[in-house]
Order: structure tokens, then sequence, then C-alpha cells
């Protein structure tokens, strides 16, 4: 979480200096979740589709820096060459599929990785997960995602990181339901609440959560009930969000309770953590200038082609 | 003996899990049921774990699919009715459609789309949906017209590493019948002269091939020698046969069942325009459905088509010019 942090922190100031072509869309706050998720998760095995800001998920469960700057910077040695950016990518080869931008839509696409490792006989012991944010729980794709994926009892952990606002509609105007997590039950399945804001909570209902789905016992609802600390996106400043929400507990920022979480703990001194942090930002440096370095795609050498078909199509 | 057009689909669909163990099938009520219109009848018996019922949840069908292709699987997802795949819209246009484009993986889904209209079925059970997909990069549309192309078609999308909307008649599937399962093969993206002539060009697919052929037989009294382009798929369109009949005939008609704003035979008149004004020796005309929802009751649906008698009709006036 804390190498996403200084990730995101970069970006943002790529963005506002002028170098990021589209948005930039950061997980502040949102770490602690985030990275738990992706932590729980077990790279080559398990699936997992990462949404807009979990850029702590997706380090955590093994992209690289390079595929983030990459893509944001526009290089065509990024996973998507140019052809889509910032957020929207991934390695479906890797079991971490490419987000689309309509929410709720990579629900019904982790159960259908799940259910094909089980027609392959490849599923025990596996599990598939994905984040939405509260504003996804009201769409169609979520609901007939998470009702499917309980009605074929897939290994299946939702996180919904509940940061209060839908770009800027709070959830007065999204649900009317007094905790998200009592949806579970109309599903169903388990559901959780956790607070989003304490990483050694999150850290255990997740680990709680995946076991239970990795174990047989179906889809596992997780609802992280935070404060998303920045805008929608770095065009966005966020100034609808009310002063009250901001010095409220969940307006306490995740990585700074991490931190203290960590020396309280004796997981970490704070010298050690400092001196994390600036190895973790000689890395991101170094992610960042190679993807400058690197060529951004031809139009001349684009091959314009959006099926992998040759036609006419003669089977072999 | 004889085999029906829906009987060459449940056949392909039998051979393709006889032979592929990737592939499977998920739709709703196909299991034990059969399916709406009995594509999948026995299927659920012969290949258990196979054939799947599912909720109807048209976008997470497409979404399972489209996760079950990225881990190697070959899914064909049978709508209900094609109609109802406007609830599938996004999985097939967002997801399905631009996932090689984005990330050099192909995803190889068949979407079964029983299509057009029949008496008394209304304006949610009728629908043509082949020119809205084909609008969109990244996916197959084919449009069998014969029993032997509803067979080796569905195959073949199968076997294509790209998501294919396969849409099939529900007119044809009891009225089609032909001596044998296996016709003039041809693969996808090739259309097939259905009827030589050489006076005008109807270029259509899927039914309306035969209501083409009919109003040919029935200009043939008056002289009139019609030749019939059956498309056989409208993404790719073999736009070459298309050319080289309108080359022979100097005419041309494109005939369609969907509605009449835009849709394929836009996209065949602007093309031959623009690639063979000079073949042209008349306007070019296009006759399709109504621009109306398709309505409920045969008399107004009969009208709401193109049938023989507005086809040779559309036909007369081509060759009147």
């Amino acid at each position: 979480m804390l190498k996403a942090r200084i990730l995101e922190n970069k970006l943002s100031s790529l963005y506002k200096a002028g170098k990021i072509v589209g948005g930039v869309y950061l997980g502040k706050g949102q770490e602690a979740i985030s990275g738990s998720l992706g932590a729980a998760l077990v790279q080559g095995k398990d699936c997992f589709a990462p949404l807009i800001r979990d850029q702590a998920g997706r380090t955590a469960f093994g992209e690289s820096l390079l595929d983030c700057t990459r893509t944001y910077l526009g290089s065509v040695e990024g996973p998507m060459k140019g052809r889509d950016g910032n957020i929207h990518r991934g390695r479906p080869e890797m079991g971490m599929p490419a987000m689309i931008s309509h929410l709720g839509a990579q629900v019904p696409l982790i159960a259908g990785m799940l259910f094909a490792k089980r027609l392959k006989g490849t599923l025990e012991g596996c599990v598939g997960a994905t984040s939405v944010g509260d504003g996804a729980t009201s769409t169609g794709a979520f609901h007939e995602g998470l009702n499917l994926a309980a009605v074929e009892k897939l290994p299946m952990v939702v996180v919904v990181a509940n940061n209060q606002f839908a770009y800027s509609t709070p959830n007065t105007r999204q649900f009317a339901c007094a905790d998200l997590a009592e949806r579970a039950k109309g599903y169903g399945i388990a559901g959780f609440s956790v607070d989003g804001t304490d990483l050694l909570e999150c850290a255990k209902v997740v680990r709680k959560a995946v076991k239970r789905a990795r174990e047989g016992g179906g889809p596992q609802m997780i609802v992280a009930n935070l404060l998303r600390l920045s805008g929608h996106g770095e065009h966005d400043d966020g100034s609808y969000v009310p002063s009250n929400a901001k010095a409220g507990h969940y307006g306490r920022d995740c990585v700074e309770v991490a931190t203290q979480q960590m020396v309280d703990g004796g997981y970490a001194t704070v010298d050690e953590i400092l001196a994390w942090q600036e190895e973790m930002a000689a890395e991101v440096q170094k992610a960042v200038a190679q993807a400058q370095q690197e060529a951004a795609p031809d139009p001349y050498k684009e091959d314009w082609t959006a099926l992998s078909t040759k036609f006419p199509f003669i089977p072999s | 003996m004889s085999v029906t057009y829906i009987d060459a689909i449940r056949e392909a669909q039998e051979k393709l899990l006889r032979e592929d163990d990737r592939v499977f099938l998920y739709g709703q009520d196909i299991a034990s049921f059969g399916g709406a219109f009995k594509a999948t009848k026995g299927l659920a018996d012969a290949f258990p774990n196979r054939v799947f019922d599912c909720p109807i949840s048209e976008d997470a069908m497409i979404g399972l699919a489209v996760g079950a292709a990225i881990e190697g699987m070959r899914p064909i997802i049978e709508m209900q009715f094609a109609d109802f795949s406007s609830v599938a819209f996004n999985q097939i246009v967002n997801q399905a459609a631009t996932h090689f484009y984005r990330t050099g993986m192909p995803i190889p889904i068949t979407v079964r789309l029983p299509s057009g209209g029949t008496p008394g079925s209304g304006p949610f059970h009728s629908q043509s949906m082949e020119g809205i997909y084909a609008q969109y990069p990244g996916l197959v549309v084919v449009t069998p017209a014969t029993v032997s192309d509803a067979y080796h078609m569905l195959i073949d999308s199968v076997k294509l590493d790209d998501p294919v909307l396969y849409c099939e008649h529900k007119f044809l599937y009891r009225w089609l019948k032909s001596k044998s399962i296996n016709g003039d093969y041809l693969p996808i993206g090739q259309a097939r002269i259905a009827r030589p002539g050489k006076h005008a060009t109807v270029v259509t697919y899927s039914a309306m091939v035969h209501e083409a052929v009919r109003a040919a037989d029935r200009l043939q009294a008056d002289g009139w020698e019609i030749e019939v382009v059956d498309l056989r798929s409208v993404k790719p369109l073999d736009l070459d046969t298309v050319l080289a009949s309108v080359a022979r005939t100097g005419r041309l008609l494109a005939l369609g069942e969907a509605f009449p704003w835009g849709g394929v035979t836009s996209e065949i008149v602007s093309r031959v325009t623009e690639e063979g004004f000079h073949l042209l020796d008349a306007p070019p005309q296009r006759l399709n459905a109504r621009d109306t929802p398709v309505p409920y009751h045969p008399k107004l649906w009969a009208a709401h088509r193109p049938t023989p008698e507005s086809i040779c009709e559309a036909l007369r006036k081509l060759l009147s010019f």
C-alpha cells in the first residue's frame, strides 16, 4: 500500500505537469482494503479483476510498476500498447483481466474464469476476486453477476469499497439500505463489514473471506467503509465532499493508520519505514523514467484490426 | 429423411461438444428442458456438466462466457431470443468486442441469437440485431440462410478465435428442410450466389434469401432474370462477390428484415456506390422492415417485413430505370 501511495503521488504530479493524457484515478484512502485483497491472493493460481482504485491490490497481486507507468504514459511497450490507458490495463493471461469502464461488469467475468476452472478440473483451492465501489452496487451487472456466482457456488470474493461518493454522488442518492453488507443475505452469500481505514482489520477480514471461499464456502462479499481521499480523478478537486466527512473517523488516512500500527505492533520501526519509502520512491522513479524514454505507438505501424481471424476463415 | 434448420443447429452443437472439451453451453432453459426452441434437446443428458441452465441474467451470461474464454474455454451462449441480447449489450460490445484489440488475447465465444419475426411474436420476440452488432469493431456477425450453413457456420463460428454473433432465423427453424446437412460448403467471409440472374442483383441474408428467391421466381414469368446474393455473414462483408454480381447486372436491391434506419442494407448500398458507382445502371434501392416496432398481429406483421410482393415491387421499380 505504501508503494501504491508513492506511485500514485508521482502519477498525480505527472498529470498536473501535463505528462499524462486522459485521466489519473487514485486509490488514496483505499490502499488498506485493496492491498489486503491483493496480498491474500496467489498469482498463478487465483484471479483478480481490479477496478479503478486498486493500485495497492494490483501491486500486491504482482503487477509490475512498469505495467502501470507504461500504460499511463502511453508507451508502446506496455500491456495495452497505447490502445487503452491509465487503470484500464491488465494481463488476462496472468489471471488479472483488464477492466472496462462499465461498473459491475467484472463481477460475472471473474465468475466465468472460476466456472472455466471448474470445468477444466483446476478449481480446487482457487479463489477469484474483484473490487467495486458503492456506485457499482447500483448496477444490473453487479446484481446479475453476484447472483450468478451464488447460484454457481463459485469461490469468489467481491470487495465493495464504500468510499461514500460515486464521482460526486453521495450514498444517500445511491442506495437506501443501512449497510451494504446486508445485501449479501439476499444473495445467499456471506457478507462482512470492515473499517476500511484500519489495515489490520482489513487484512483479517479479507484473509478470512478468502479462506472461506477457498475452502468451498461460496461467494463472499466484503464492504469496506472508508472515504475517498482524492477527487474522482485528478481533474476533480472533490470539493463536494463535506468537511465533516473529512474530519470524521473515515476521513483518516489508512496509510498513516497502518504506519502507526506497524510501529505500535513492533512490526517495523519508523526508520525502517522511512527507508522503505526511499527505496520505493527510487523504484517508482525508475519505472517512470523508463516508460518516459520508450516510444509512443506509431499510427503507421498499427495494424488497425480488432479481430484476430483472417477471412475467409478456413478452420484447420 | 430430411434435416431442418434447427436440427442442424442441434447437430452442430452435439458435434462440437463431442469433439472439443473446451466447448460448453450456457443459457436459459437449455439443459433438461432442451431450450425454448429445442436447439439443445438431449444434449444435457449426452454431455453431463457441459450444458447448463442459467439465471435470467443476459449481462452475466456473456460476462461469464468472456471470463471462461480467457481461461481457454469455447462457450456457446444461447440467448433465448435475440431481442434479449440488448440486456447483454454492454458485455458484448465493450467486454468481448474490445478484448483482443486492447489486450492481444482473442475471446472465442459464440452467442446464438434466435432472430427475426414469426407470426404473433410481437415487438420483443422478433428483432433482427445483426446491424447493431456489426457496427462494433471486434465482432463477427453471421446470418445463415440454409440448413447446411446453419450447421457448418455454427461449427466454424466456435472454431474461430473471435466473438461471433450467430444470428439464426426462427422462421427457418422448422420451415426450412434439406435432404442433407452437407451442402456446398463455403468458409465464413464468403458470400454465395443463391440464384443466378442477369438483370438485377438482390443482396440479402438469412430468411430474406428465401423471400428474394420467391420474388425472383415470380419475375421470371415476365422474363426477368434476377440474381440473389446470400451474404452468409454480414461481418465480414464479402464485397467482392457483391460487386461482381452488380457488374453483371448493373442494378442493386439491398434487402433485409431489420429496421430501416442504417444497418446492413445501408452499408451495402454505400459500399457499392463508393466502389462500384461505374457499374450501376440505376439508383441502388433498399428494402427493409418498416420503421415501427415489430407488430404482434399476423396481418400487421406480414406487412411490416419485406414480402415476395413488396420485393417484386421494389425490383420492378429498379428495373424501370
